[in-house]
């Protein structure tokens, strides 16, 4: 038998008590603080290692990214409005997360509900204005649900896989565009369908081609958050992501609260695609979506499922996306040195959450010295 | 003489939760030593630290006289310490001798013959039963239980902990499992056992550590104590260790099953012609070794659990009689059948973890009312009623239950069952996992809804309470019901015989094909 060596670890974990809300919050903002630190760093290596080039300041650098992302009054706009599409479909993923559902088919979902907006915009031509935008709503809203309730139907009758099923539905979904861009190609032969009628468009708010979207989306968050904290509906979802031996338990069907809530995440992400198709892009194409429904995970999961936190974390992924496209143009950066930056800051930031629920207790000197005396 | 074990001013914390403060213990060479402490006080806390599962924030380790720090369970290991926890830690599809080997170095090659013939001498020497070629998903609880015991001596443990080893026992394995253990104490091996049982304290170890919300009361050797002693000891102040069992009253046939048939998930079935009638103002207590079929028995009424055969029938007090088979829960209530339920699984399935007291008291009811909003008043009135009557600890009505103690948890779970005022009240392991005052805070309150006119059907573990609080214990084998005895003539001998009598379902079939 041998004996291991008195020796205590360097350190090791602690679970922390939970803290105040404003000590955690102080910490995530000092994470941000030293993530903004290592980016200037990262900055002047990867600039000074440019040959002929001498090293960039970093703070001209931050300067170059609010410019690019709120530096004029176009800029700003856009990028708030950017920010409310991503939030739109991060809204979407938030009940299904909820409910433990791991729908990483939005972007599919998005794509289908653009796809029926788009359909109404090409046949619908001429119709009555309000009748056609409530089509067009009611066919992205239908077609985005129903791209939400399939996965739903096959999980909750033979327990399939929603992962896997919801994202192998991207790939249909993109196929699907693809057939009816060939369809309605314009002009032929250049496969693509290209900008739609001015005539078909979503209407400006208060003269601002930017409003209707970000009221819109904000009105969803403000009514979801309401929906998931007062309904019966909501609740039912939270006791089903909780635990579905305690659904079952108290009575609720727990294969018809599945599909519902399906049901509503494909139709937010179909409100996604219906703002994409007739006020963002005013065409369809497969890359309408732009990756945003795995974007959104992020924006869902750092907004820790909560709809007002996840306003904050939405704009500040695409205030980072457009400011960093701008540091490209202004410094001759390639855009994956702004990818770089997002990248460390998001890791700060997560990081910091180990040290909000656990602290790292180190070989006390005072017991180190009590061994060595005996 | 040197101590096998020593123990000094151990202290270990979770976040706020102290749950060892500087607790000094010692182990002799050659004795039993049990761990009394109420559910919370730190036992399995302190030997998870001795196992290497967990790390000491302060204090000194000795074992046999030197100092050792215990990183691992490898540590522990090499420090000849092994324990058994309540959850085994086999794999089923191997055999005995094949799990008691796992993971020890050896050649390319294995020598099966000589390993069993080794593994079979040191069973022979203690006294073991053990069929060492036979699988471990065939054996019955207590058999995996003697595994896991060969296997640490086997490694060349000579201090062994056990968890609550007699919680899965029928009396007459636990007796054979003492047996056993007074053998290995007399070749020398110390043996740390935690328990809360008092009776089994007394009956078997040599000296009690009693542990109070984590501190070390003190060691008393066991022949001068007492179960009143020690329980003062535990909680810190002298204690009714009496259950009441008033007599029913005004009794009337409430539910009735009839040859009730029971598949499980995995196809195995788990419930057998199953057949007897309940009546109101009773407590029927069910016993048997777990995984008979209690939990499969109660959720059938529940409407948890599919019934292939047979029909559950419940005779409401003016009505005639209402079919529940076949009926999901939602439909049950519909029916105006006022059925409660207290599962096995509190936090998995009685109550969702993550909510406060108040989102749980509404679990059953929150579908009443008109329209698709939520009403939080009653269930908030509700839950406020039931911390205070209750006296559950907690920071507030919107804290996760999940964060409670078990007691807490239990009677959160048991407040909201009672609340609806139930004609049938089932009862799964009400008491396990709470300590003393809990426990006869529950006692008391399934005595109250007997009185109030309620069928209470209470499965149980502890047979000393079954007897002490039903007034018929039902009890099954193997998914069969063995038989039904008065509560207030029956032994437990009698009991422990119907726990084992008629082989298992499965082993039945084997012999039929």
């Amino acid at each position: 038998m041998s004996n291991p060596k008195v020796r205590e670890p360097l350190m090791h974990i602690v679970k922390r008590d939970p803290m105040p809300f404003w000590k955690s919050m102080l910490i995530r903002l000092i994470a941000v603080v030293l993530a903004l630190v290592v980016c200037g760093g990262v900055i002047v290596l990867l600039t000074s290692m440019i040959p002929g080039k001498t090293a960039l300041n970093p703070l001209q650098v931050y300067a170059g990214i609010w410019d690019g992302a709120m530096g004029t009054n176009r800029r700003m706009w856009v990028t708030f409005r950017d920010a409310a599409v991503l939030l739109c479909v991060g809204l979407a993923i938030l009940p299904a997360f909820r409910m433990r559902f791991w729908n990483i088919g939005a972007e599919g979902q998005v794509l289908m509900g653009a796809l029926g907006t788009a359909a109404v915009m090409i046949y619908g031509k001429g119709l009555p204005p309000v009748l056609l935008y409530t089509l067009m709503a009611l066919a992205g809203i239908l077609l985005g649900a129903i791209w939400g309730i399939i996965p739903a139907f096959f999980k909750a009758r033979w327990n399939t896989n929603e992962t896997l099923f919801t994202l192998m539905m991207n790939y249909v979904a993109t196929q699907v565009v693809t057939f009816c861009i060939i369809f309605w190609e314009n002009p032929k032969g250049s496969n693509k369908v290209g900008s739609l009628d001015k005539a078909v468009w979503l209407p400006n708010i208060a003269g601002n081609k930017y409003l209707l979207t970000i009221s819109l989306v904000l009105f969803i968050a403000v009514a979801l958050y309401f929906y998931m904290r007062y309904t019966k509906q909501g609740y039912e979802i939270a006791v089903v992501g909780e635990s579905e031996n305690t659904a079952r338990y108290s009575g609720i069907n727990v294969s018809k609260v599945i599909m519902r809530t399906m049901a509503l995440s494909g139709a937010i992400a179909g409100v996604c695609g219906f703002l994409l198709a007739g006020d963002v892009g005013h065409t369809i194409s497969t890359g309408l979506a732009g990756g945003r429904g795995f974007t959104a995970i992020t924006v869902a999961w750092l907004g820790k499922l909560n709809p007002f936190a996840m306003i904050v974390v939405a704009f500040f992924l695409v205030f980072m996306e457009r400011g960093s496209s701008q540091i490209a143009t202004d410094f001759n950066l390639s855009e994956s040195a702004s990818e770089i930056l997002t990248g460390i800051i998001l890791f700060f930031i997560l990081g910091c959450e180990f040290f909000i629920n656990y602290r790292l207790e180190f070989r006390s000197r005072k017991h180190t010295e009590e061994v060595v005396k005996a | 003489m040197t101590p096998m074990i020593e123990m000094r001013g151990i202290t270990k914390r979770f976040g706020k939760v102290v749950a060892n403060e500087n607790v000094d213990f010692v182990v002799q060479k050659g004795e039993i030593l049990s761990v009394l402490g109420e559910n919370g006080s730190g036992k399995t806390t302190l030997m998870n630290m001795l196992a290497g599962i967990y790390y000491p924030d302060e204090g000194q380790i000795f074992v046999d006289g030197q100092e050792v720090v215990i990183r691992s369970p490898r540590d522990a290991f090499e420090l000849g310490i092994g324990m058994i926890h309540q959850h085994f830690k086999l794999v089923d599809v191997l055999t005995a001798a094949e799990n008691i080997i796992l993971g020890l170095p050896g050649k390319l090659r294995l020598d099966m013959k000589k390993i069993t013939a080794d593994i079979q001498a040191l069973t022979d020497k203690y006294g073991f039963e053990i069929d060492l070629s036979k699988k471990i998903y065939e054996m019955s609880v207590s058999q995996k239980q003697t595994v896991e015991i060969v296997k640490m001596l086997y490694r060349g443990a000579n201090i062994l902990i056990l968890d609550e080893p007699t919680a899965v026992l029928t009396p007459q394995e636990t007796d054979k499992l003492f047996t056993v253990l007074r053998n290995m104490r007399d070749q020398g091996h110390s043996i740390i056992i935690i328990t809360h049982k008092l009776h089994e304290v007394l009956a078997l170890s040599d000296r009690v550590a009693v542990l109070r919300k984590g501190m070390s009361i003190g060691t008393v050797e066991t022949a001068s104590a007492t179960e009143m002693s020690l329980t003062e000891m535990m909680v810190g102040e002298k204690v009714v260790l009496d259950i009441e069992r008033p007599e029913p009253e005004n009794q009337q046939l409430r539910l009735k099953m009839e040859g009730v048939n029971c598949i499980n998930r995995e196809g195995l079935t788990v419930l057998k012609d199953a057949s007897f009638e309940c009546y109101s103002g009773e407590i029927l207590g069910i016993a048997g070794i777990a995984g008979s079929g209690q939990r499969e028995l109660l959720e059938s009424i529940a409407g948890l659990q599919a019934v292939t055969e047979g029909s559950i029938l419940y005779k409401p007090k003016t009505r005639d009689w209402v079919e529940l088979t076949h009926h999901t829960p939602e439909e049950i209530r519909q029916f105006g059948v006022r059925l409660s339920f207290v599962p096995e699984d509190r936090l998995g399935m009685g109550l969702v973890a993550a909510m406060g007291t108040t989102d749980n008291m509404m679990l059953r009811t929150y579908r009443d009312g008109f329209g698709g909003l939520l009403r939080r008043k009653k269930p908030m009135e509700m839950s406020e009623r039931i911390i205070r009557e209750l006296s559950i600890v907690t920071p507030g009505p919107d804290a996760p239950v999940g964060r409670m103690s078990g007691g807490n948890v239990q009677k959160v779970l048991v407040g909201r069952e009672i609340a609806s005022r139930p004609r049938v009240l089932m009862v799964a392991y009400p008491v396990r996992g709470l300590d003393i005052h809990s426990s006869h805070t529950i006692y008391r309150l399934l005595n109250e809804q007997k009185k109030n006119g309620a069928a209470v059907i209470c499965v149980g573990e502890d047979l000393d309470v079954l007897l002490a609080l039903c007034d018929r214990i039902m009890v099954l084998s193997g998914g069969r019901i063995t038989g039904i005895v008065d509560g207030r003539t029956a032994t437990k001998e009698e009991i422990g015989l119907l726990m084992t009598k008629s082989s298992s379902i499965a082993e039945e079939v084997a012999a039929n094909e």
